[in-house]
């Protein structure tokens, strides 16, 4: 089981209180009426599936109940850092080798 | 006296309290503290099972976790019966009963041994290539039969009894094992203050220091000093101190699996207490110290009982009192077995001879067994032992050759040398590394957090390895947070030391021929098995693993791996690194699936969620279905009725008068806040904003992709506020889909969600006698048609409680919904159900329920739709704002494939024969001639018996089947084939006329 | 705002019919910890922007904290942290703390749940061990002291923790999950001695 920290409780905690959300940083568009299915497309099928640095949704279903971004390693399954929703993709991560 | 070969004064045991026990029906005695197997070899008992493949006659082979050999079954009763327990790990209680395992008729003449005379027809690979044809044949013939003639016990038949517990526990430090270096490691830790908890597999703490003599601490005798420390740290408030728990998995982020034997010792354990308790610990910082376990020396029948490891044998005559003998061989490549003949010499037993195959090895322990007059031979090998149900001689050669010396002996005693124990470290997915002077694979790079330390570190001698453990101790706690440290290391005055050993086949192991030389005992896997795997192509560790099933008993190799790996590289002539060690998986000794299930059995094995009025419903004598977690009234049978008979009573008499029902289950979220509308208009297909307060709107909600997702009635009860209901299953995933939105897509908004599904309990009254029931018990809402349409909602007083009152209908009657506290929900029910009486009303379950709204061609999501279906193809376009701007799944509707020509549709659909109901999920074609495969144009989705319209009724998606109204379509069933005629959706009161009737 | 609705909400001042509250009275006792269904209280869920918070906070009488896994309580009403926007608001002095924010005009959400929930108290030594059977975090007194409050996990469901004193925790569930929760703990209980 692994610990997760939740940005918003600022610790880490159990992963049995969180639910993971699919992938993070995919817009929906304001005039998504008006996508054309090629854009449609790309925002709601195409996921990036990367082996390394993955951007997540989770959310602290059993805790805060907020979703929140995590950075984590498909590899090593490690968690490298967490943010809170809204905030942009972190441009440095921690520990990580560009 | 408990046994023969007890020794006055020797073990640690009182003899003053006897134990009785059985062994296939034989009675014993041995004594409390004993293991079955001590107490079994001091009673002479070395035959205790027979092997997995060739059933041949096995003994006890260690005194430990890695026991290959001594499976056996313990039964406390017929329940109470657990099979494949080691013998060597069950302690004695007085009353135990064991059983040997895998013999017929009994342990000293098995007919199953003929496959050890047949033993070339069984080699390597022998079920891959034996049986590969007819394929049909591997499942009904070939598998049962093997495994019936091989395997391990008998798994039990009934339910087990006993109770199991469970835990979460969190430290700075956790310790696993517990003989000098966890003792060590554990001390400094606990001394700095900082959470520690220590664990070993055994009833006594002290790890070798329970057979290792020689070794002495801080002025005592190694044992009496752990015990000391033991104590001394089970008396500190930040220490848990675990005995007869075994770490048995290693997880990510330090997380830990632990089972704790808590009562398998017990003769009479308490009702109360558990069987097993499973530990979930997570620790800040691990100290791995899991020792080390001896290898065998591999040669020609070196099964037979009697022969057994030199440090088991120590372990039976140092801690239990047990000579393992009265005549004992010793073979070994490593010094350490010379200690067990100086100690079984100084306890009066014949040592016949040690056999060493090391050419001309010198030290302390070589001189003292010299000079207690034991013959010492060496460069000389063991090439065979003698005896079948027991050794009875060991041949001895010149490891090159030479002539042979038969030497009478009734145990021989091996050593090849120890193996560190890195099954945890490797678990934790750290990587090991070979290390070619001493021959032994170490950690080498960590993945976590933790820390090897002593013999599972490769580390040797006492005093080294006190000195690292408690250095690692001290910093594993100072970086868990620990400030100070104030403890004092212990000191090590005397010790004992081992040189190295070797690996893979001894000269005894012959060449390849039919000897068998054993390097798995539990899979039968011999030298000649690993060879001839090699030759037929195997090249990686991982492919001779598989093919020979090396290791991949449930022993998973202790004693097996290193032997088995050195055999493939010699034979492959490569180097060992190169071969690779297979990867430690958990559990490191197998686990029961009551420690793992634990708590979550009976009423703990999922929630069973029940209404306010589930008790009166109860008392009615209601038939309950699951749905999902909750149980729901299915109906309500009145005496001699089935349930045919029930549902088309209450059918009738809602429709006829009223009836009641509880619907307290339907998922109910509260909108609130000032941008209420504006988020429902997001999450909802219909418009919201000018949905007046004190009105109710049916809603459907659709994902991103433009199928339906949900659906339910919703009350504006104040500009800020809707109460939203949801379906029974949908109410958690709704809450979560509407929260994701609000949380990440609109976070603008400012409106919140709480559940209230439980706050209220719903009691649905329906019928054209509904007012009149309601009505008497209502205080402050204007029950007129004019003050309160279909599809408003009130807020206001029943029974003298607040109730939000609905007036909407899932039957086409008149009707309504009226939510109470959960606490009243039950009284207020009573109290309507008092006025019903006074109308004929009846209560109604869910069937009832599905078939009058079918009747009425209300669709139940997830039951009409199936994930695939959009408002379109449910007939429900009348309920998508069409001068939305956005929406969920506004654009996911409009994609190409959802607007085509063709898409299944929701219809209705009669039989030709009214009195024939349709199975649901039964496929529909248009011609019934065609050839098989058929194509199938649609699928039933609701079928029910109507006795109100009289006639079978049915909902069915059907490719483009508004086109088809009218139309004779076909249902193929295996009795024959059934003709409908597709019809519109509602089958009775079409005009709608009743809602207000 | 949210004014009508939350005046309608409020308990009757006479039903007339009984209050029957979920494994009312239950209770269960083993060698260090007992295991007791609490009293009705009277419960809202608050939602509301930091903006909104003083005035809450004055309204109820009770500072509602803004620190997470935290809680505060006076005069017999207890504000727990549940998320940044989100407090349990439980009042076992017979005032209602629905009608306190229904006079307040600042932007926020209260909802009634006082039938929502069921609280079971868990006492003695044994009180932190009896809920990690199922509970997965940390209950040491550094960790979750006294006055800690959190949502998490027990076993296979959901439930509200608040450490009332060092051997004592109120566990909050929903109402059909009490039954699963009451079990849950009585038997945790009866392992809970070590």
């Amino acid at each position: 089981m692994l610990l997760i920290r939740c940005p918003y409780c600022e610790e880490e905690r159990p992963e049995l209180e969180f639910r993971n959300a699919g992938e993070a940083h995919i817009a929906r568009s304001a005039n998504i009426a008006g996508e054309t299915d090629d854009d449609f497309e790309k925002f709601f099928f195409i996921r990036s599936n990367p082996k390394g640095i993955i951007y997540e949704r989770w959310r602290h279903m059993h805790g805060c109940a907020r979703f929140f971004n995590a950075v984590r390693d498909t590899v090593t399954d490690k968690f490298v850092m967490t943010y809170k929703a809204g905030e942009p993709k972190p441009s440095k991560l921690p520990g990580v080798a560009k | 006296m408990s046994g023969a070969f007890r020794i006055p004064g020797a073990g640690r045991f009182s003899q003053a309290k006897t134990a009785r026990f059985s062994f296939d029906g034989q009675s014993y005695a041995g004594i409390e503290g004993d293991t079955l197997a001590s107490a079994l070899l001091a009673n002479g008992v070395h035959l205790v099972g027979r092997s997995f493949k060739y059933h041949r006659p096995r003994g006890i082979l260690s005194a430990g976790a890695e026991e290959p050999n001594a499976l056996v079954e313990i039964k406390r009763d017929a329940a109470r019966k657990t099979p494949n327990v080691r013998a060597t790990v069950q302690e004695l209680y007085d009353g135990l009963d064991a059983q040997s395992q895998n013999r017929w008729p009994s342990l000293s003449f098995d007919v199953g041994a003929v496959n050890d005379i047949a033993s070339p027809l069984f080699s390597a690979g022998f079920y891959y290539k034996t049986f590969m044809w007819p394929k049909a044949a591997w499942k009904s013939l070939y598998e049962p039969k093997i495994r019936a003639a091989a395997g391990l016990g008998v798994s039990p038949d009934q339910p087990d009894s006993d109770h199991y517990s469970s835990r979460y526990a969190h430290c700075d430090v956790l310790v696993l094992g517990g003989g000098a270096a966890g003792i060590a490691a554990a001390l400094a830790a606990a001394e700095t203050g900082v959470r520690v908890i220590l664990a070993d597999e055994q009833a006594e703490f002290g790890g070798s220091l329970r057979f290792e003599t020689g070794a002495k601490i801080d002025g005592q005798d190694g044992f009496a000093w752990a015990q000391a420390a033991i104590a001394r740290l089970s008396a500190m408030d930040n220490v848990r101190v675990l005995s007869r728990t075994t770490a048995f998995g290693y997880y990510a982020q330090n997380f830990v699996g632990l089972v704790e034997r808590v009562s398998d010792h017990l003769s009479a354990p308490g009702h109360d207490l558990a069987r097993e308790r499973l530990w979930q610990v997570r620790a800040k910082r691990v100290v791995l110290a899991s020792g080390a376990i001896e290898r065998h020396m591999v040669f020609a029948d070196n099964d037979r009982p009697g022969i057994m490891l030199a440090g088991a044998a120590r372990t039976y005559l140092n801690h239990y009192g047990v000579a393992v003998g009265k005549n004992v061989g010793i073979y070994t490549a490593n010094d350490s077995a010379y200690a067990a003949a100086i100690d079984l010499k100084k306890a009066g037993v014949n040592v016949a001879a040690i056999v060493d195959l090391r050419d001309n090895p010198t030290g302390p322990v070589i001189d003292e067994a010299r000079a207690l007059g034991i013959e010492v031979n060496f460069g000389r090998a063991v090439i065979r032992a003698g005896g079948k149900l027991r050794v009875s001689s060991m041949t001895v050669q010149p490891k090159n050759g030479g002539g042979e010396r038969t030497i009478p002996v009734d145990a021989i005693l091996m050593s090849a040398g120890w193996t560190p124990s890195v099954h945890l470290f490797s678990q934790s997915r750290g990587k090991v590394a070979f290390n070619d002077e001493t021959k032994r694979f170490v950690p080498g790079t960590y993945a976590q957090d933790c820390v090897s330390v002593g013999a599972c570190n490769g580390t040797d001698g006492l005093s080294a390895t006190v000195d690292e453990a408690y250095a690692a101790g001290a910093k594993a706690a100072k970086d868990a947070g620990a400030k100070t440290a104030k403890g004092t290391k212990p000191k090590v005055d005397a010790s004992e030391s081992w040189s190295r050993g070797m690996l893979g086949a001894a000269p005894g192991a012959g060449p390849d021929t039919t000897v068998k030389a054993f390097v798995d005992f539990q899979n039968d896997v011999t030298a000649k098995d690993i060879r001839q795997a090699v030759h037929e192509g195997m090249r990686s560790i991982e492919h001779v693993k598989r093919f020979t099933t090396n290791g991949m008993a449930t022993d998973q190799g202790k004693t097996s791996n290193m032997h088995g790996l050195a055999i493939a590289a010699e034979t492959l002539g490569k180097p060992i690194p190169e071969v690779g060690l297979t990867t430690f998986r958990a559990p490191y000794t197998p686990v029961t699936f009551g420690a793992i299930v634990s708590h979550a059995r009976g009423p703990l094995f999922d929630p069973t969620r029940k209404t306010a009025i589930h008790p009166w419903a109860e008392a009615q004598g209601a038939v309950f279905e699951d749905v999902g977690q909750w149980k729901r009234a299915w109906y309500f049978p009145n005496a001699g009725e089935d349930m045919h008979a029930a549902v088309d009573r209450e059918c009738v008499a809602v429709r006829k008068t009223a009836g009641l029902f509880d619907a307290s289950t339907l998922g109910k979220i509260e909108v609130v806040g000032p941008d209420a509308a504006k988020f429902m208009e997001l999450l909802y297909t219909n418009p919201w904003e000018k949905l007046e307060p004190g009105r109710c709107r049916y809603g459907i909600m659709l994902r991103e992709d433009g199928f339906i997702y949900d659906d339910g009635v919703v009350g504006r009860l104040a500009p800020d506020r809707f109460h939203v209901t949801t379906t029974t299953g949908g109410a958690p995933r709704v809450m979560n889909h509407m929260e994701d939105y609000l949380q990440t897509e609109f976070p603008h908004l400012n409106v919140w969600l709480t559940s209230i599904t439980e706050q209220w309990a719903v009691i649905a009254v329906q019928g054209p006698k509904s007012r009149d029931i309601i009505a008497p018990l209502v205080e402050g809402i204007d029950m007129s048609d004019e003050a309160l349409p279909h599809m408003s909602v009130r807020e206001g007083k029943i029974c003298g409680v607040p109730t939000r009152l609905f007036r909407m209908s899932f039957t086409g009657e008149r009707g309504f919904e009226v939510n109470v506290p959960a606490d009243y929900g039950q009284a207020v029910w009573e109290a309507l159900w008092a006025e019903g009486q006074k109308h004929g009303a009846a209560a109604y379950g869910t069937e009832a329920m599905h078939v009058l709204r079918a009747e009425k061609g209300y669709i139940i999501v997830g039951q009409d739709t199936d994930g695939t279906v959009t408002p379109n193809d449910a007939g429900l376009d009348w309920a998508v704002g069409k001068k939305k701007a956005d929406f969920v799944g506004i654009r996911g509707m409009a994609r190409p494939d959802l607007v085509a020509k063709g898409r299944k549709q929701l219809v209705g659909l009669k039989t030709k024969d009214p009195k024939v109901v349709l199975e649901e999920g039964a496929q529909i074609v248009e011609d019934p001639k065609q050839p098989i495969p058929m194509k199938m144009i649609g699928h039933v989705t609701s079928s029910y018996w109507s006795e109100n319209c009289g006639r079978s009724i049915a909902l069915a998606l059907v490719a483009g089947g508004r086109d088809r109204m009218g139309d004779t379509l076909y249902v193929p069933m295996p009795n024959g084939v059934i003709e409908v005629e597709v019809a519109g959706m509602v089958f009775f009161d079409e005009t709608g006329g009743r809602l207000n009737g | 705002m949210a004014k009508a609705a939350a005046r309608k909400t409020a308990p009757a001042a006479s039903p007339s019919v009984e209050r029957r509250p979920a494994l009312a009275g239950r209770s269960t006792s083993a060698t260090s910890v007992k295991v007791e269904v609490l009293p009705p209280a009277e419960r809202m869920s608050l939602r509301a922007p930091e903006a909104s918070v003083a005035a809450l906070s004055k309204a109820l009488g009770v500072t509602l904290p803004n620190k997470p896994k935290t809680s505060a309580s006076k005069g017999g009403r207890t504000a727990l942290w549940l998320g940044p926007d989100e407090w349990l608001v439980i009042d076992e002095a017979g005032s209602d703390p629905l009608a306190d924010c229904a006079k307040v005009s600042v932007l926020h959400s209260a909802v009634g749940i006082s039938h929502r929930n069921i609280a079971i108290a868990v006492t003695g030594a044994g009180a932190a061990a009896t809920i990690n059977a199922g509970c997965p975090q940390d209950l040491s007194l550094d960790v979750f002291p006294v006055g800690a409050a959190s949502r998490t996990i027990l076993g296979k469901t959901e439930i509200v923790l608040l450490r009332t004193a060092a051997d004592t925790f109120r566990v909050e569930c929903w109402r059909s999950f009490s039954d699963y929760v009451f079990t849950f703990l009585s038997e945790g209980s009866r392992d809970a001695a070590v």
